[in-house]
């Protein structure tokens, strides 16, 4: 799967109270969850998010709460790609869970910087910085976990078995 | 090559002779749990992978304690939807208003959870149990999900750090000071994906409440779970709740950790994690002025967190410029600090005393700041906008530093009311 969009670009330790604060947990609703996405760290990016943009972080991004309303809130934002130094652990597995494409790259974290348009080749793990020209080599998904985002997230991927 | 406390008791819920770090297994799970903000998305998941019925319903736990007595419209339906599932399902431990206590406190007290146990929730301070010798942590709603379909889990065996622990904790020095150190040290992301393992002469004087509070911040330190062995304290506090078979484990002479870090239990401060990173630590400050303090949560809302606001309240007044909460953090706290006259105290003081919730440690209710307000909170997040407006400042402490400050209206120790 390709992926490419405009990088909206945070620092470390992103937590998925700013991702989504709890005060807009009284719903499971994803649209809901969007509107209020990473409102307490970049009030603009609701506003300016794109479908497909990517967001580009550095270390320990989502970490805090178990809620999978953070993943949810980013994919149902647009978002086609979260890329960081290092993820939260709970956060990366329900990223997986839900079908929001992730990669740790510290390369690509150093070499993107906010506004550039970045394409991503997920299942080679190929990233490139259209705005620059470099491009860099994450660790793809083993196939098995490639097939979960692409069934949109776990339980689909199960229902479709 | 030996394994250690951790891998022990995946490697037996896996079936497997030996498990080592990095190994991918599939363990049986003696507990999943889920409140009212996460069980409504794992219904959902539930529901969109086809499934209809439960394969454990005596062995979930759906705890409503976040948003509840129901903070709005919302909340209530997300509530509904997770009693009439639970009801459809015949789920055992269903906990309602009346009932439910904050998970992490009311699942020991109750005895769902104990020593051996491999145990998921929907909520990352599931890490909780690791206090009572389990291997508990935090997971999403889907795998919690897919935990009610299966009552299995996929994990990643962790590597450890180890903490050895020496000597006695200080007069006004907690398990809360403790665990707020080693985030200091070691930062938010220090034990990333690993299991911190504590160990060392210095456990027998932890109580279960500080070993409680210990292993609920493992997750502040983004470790997979914290786990305490199992002592006579322990077994004592099993004795008469946990229903199932305690099974033992202890880890390995040869036991591989990454990192070992020593530290004396009689030379750690009062420590104050300041905005808005709980590696923020501090033992020294200037003044700094407080309009709330919440003494409670999963973190410090037991018995003994409460006797020790009490210990600093009574007699004395909250100051005026402060708005003092205490949340008893279950039914059975509640009932055992009104029997020792602790409500009382709270109540002469000036603070008030609240049904048990999650409340404002999220920003839910009970006690949303305004912006520019400083609270010092015995809860486990500073991060920007936790407990209300972006500008508002949260300052992590144990339940004396919070009582003290209470009383003085500005970040205290507690040497300083006593």
């Amino acid at each position: 799967m390709n992926v490419k969009g405009t990088v909206h670009k945070y620092g470390n330790d992103v937590d998925t109270d700013v991702i989504i604060p709890a005060r807009y947990l009284n719903t499971s609703s994803e649209e809901e969850l969007a509107a209020h996405c990473m409102e307490d760290i970049d009030k603009d990016f609701v506003r300016t998010v794109k479908k497909g943009d990517i967001i580009v972080a550095q270390d320990n991004f989502g970490c805090g709460s178990s809620r999978e309303h953070a993943p949810i809130a980013i994919k149902a934002s647009g978002v086609s790609l979260v890329i960081a130094n290092t993820f939260a652990r709970i956060f990366y597995r329900n990223s997986i869970n839900i079908g929001l494409p992730i990669l740790e790259c510290p390369e690509a974290v150093a070499n993107i910087s906010d506004g550039d348009v970045v394409s991503c080749d997920l299942s080679a793990g190929v990233i490139v910085n259209e705005t620059t020209g470099k491009s860099f080599r994450a660790e793809p998904f083993p196939a098995f976990i490639q097939n979960i985002i692409d069934a949109g997230g776990l339980m689909k991927s199960l229902a479709q078995k | 090559m030996g394994m250690t406390m951790t891998q022990k008791i995946l490697a037996a819920h896996a079936g497997l002779d030996s498990v080592k770090a990095g190994q991918l297994i599939m363990a049986d799970l003696d507990m999943v749990l889920a409140n009212d903000i996460t069980a409504p998305v794992a219904i959902k998941e539930f529901e969109k992978a086809g499934a209809t019925c439960v394969r454990c319903k005596d062995k979930i736990s759906l705890v409503m304690d976040h948003f509840t007595p129901n903070k709005d419209i919302k909340a209530a339906c997300q509530v509904k939807l997770t009693r009439e599932f639970a009801q459809k399902q015949g789920i055992e431990h269903f906990y309602d208003v009346g009932q439910m206590g904050i998970e992490h406190a009311l699942l020991p007290e109750q005895g769902l959870v104990g020593a051996g146990d491999c145990v998921i929730g929907a909520d990352s301070h599931t890490c909780t149990y690791g206090a009572l010798g389990a291997f508990s942590t935090g997971v999403g709603s889907t795998d919690m999900a897919a935990g009610m379909i299966g009552q299995k889990c996929w994990f990643k065996v962790p590597a450890a750090i180890r903490f050895v622990l020496h000597g006695k904790l200080p007069r006004f020095v907690t398990g809360k000071d403790l665990i707020l150190h080693i985030i200091g040290m070691i930062g938010v992301d220090g034990a990333l994906y690993r299991s911190m393992e504590f160990t060392g002469d210095g456990v027998k004087s932890l109580s279960m409440d500080d070993r409680f509070t210990v292993c609920n911040m493992a997750i502040e330190a983004g470790a997979k779970n914290g786990i305490f062995p199992v002592d006579e304290l322990t077994l004592d506090y099993l004795k008469g709740r946990f229903k199932r078979e305690i099974r033992i484990f202890e880890a390995d002479e040869d036991a591989e950790y990454e990192r070992t870090v020593e530290i004396d239990l009689s030379s750690l401060r009062p420590t104050v994690a300041f905005p808005h990173l709980p590696e923020n630590t501090r033992t020294e400050w200037e003044e700094i002025p407080v309009q709330q303090a919440v003494i409670g949560s999963c973190t410090n809302g037991r018995i003994s967190d409460l006797c020790q606001a009490a210990e600093i309240l009574k007699g004395r007044k909250v100051h005026k410029n402060v708005r003092c909460i205490v949340i008893p953090a279950t039914q059975e706290v509640y009932l055992q600090a009104m029997k020792e006259g602790l409500l009382e105290i709270f109540i002469k003081a000036g603070a008030i005393v609240s049904t048990p919730t999650c409340g404002p440690c999220l920003g839910g209710h009970m006690g949303i700041l305004a912006d520019g307000e400083r609270c010092v909170s015995t809860t486990n997040r500073n991060f920007v906008g936790r407990m209300g407006h972006i500008t508002s400042e949260i300052y992590l402490a144990s339940p004396y530093v919070a009582a003290a400050s209470a009383v003085t209206g500005k970040l205290s120790l507690p040497e300083e009311v006593i």
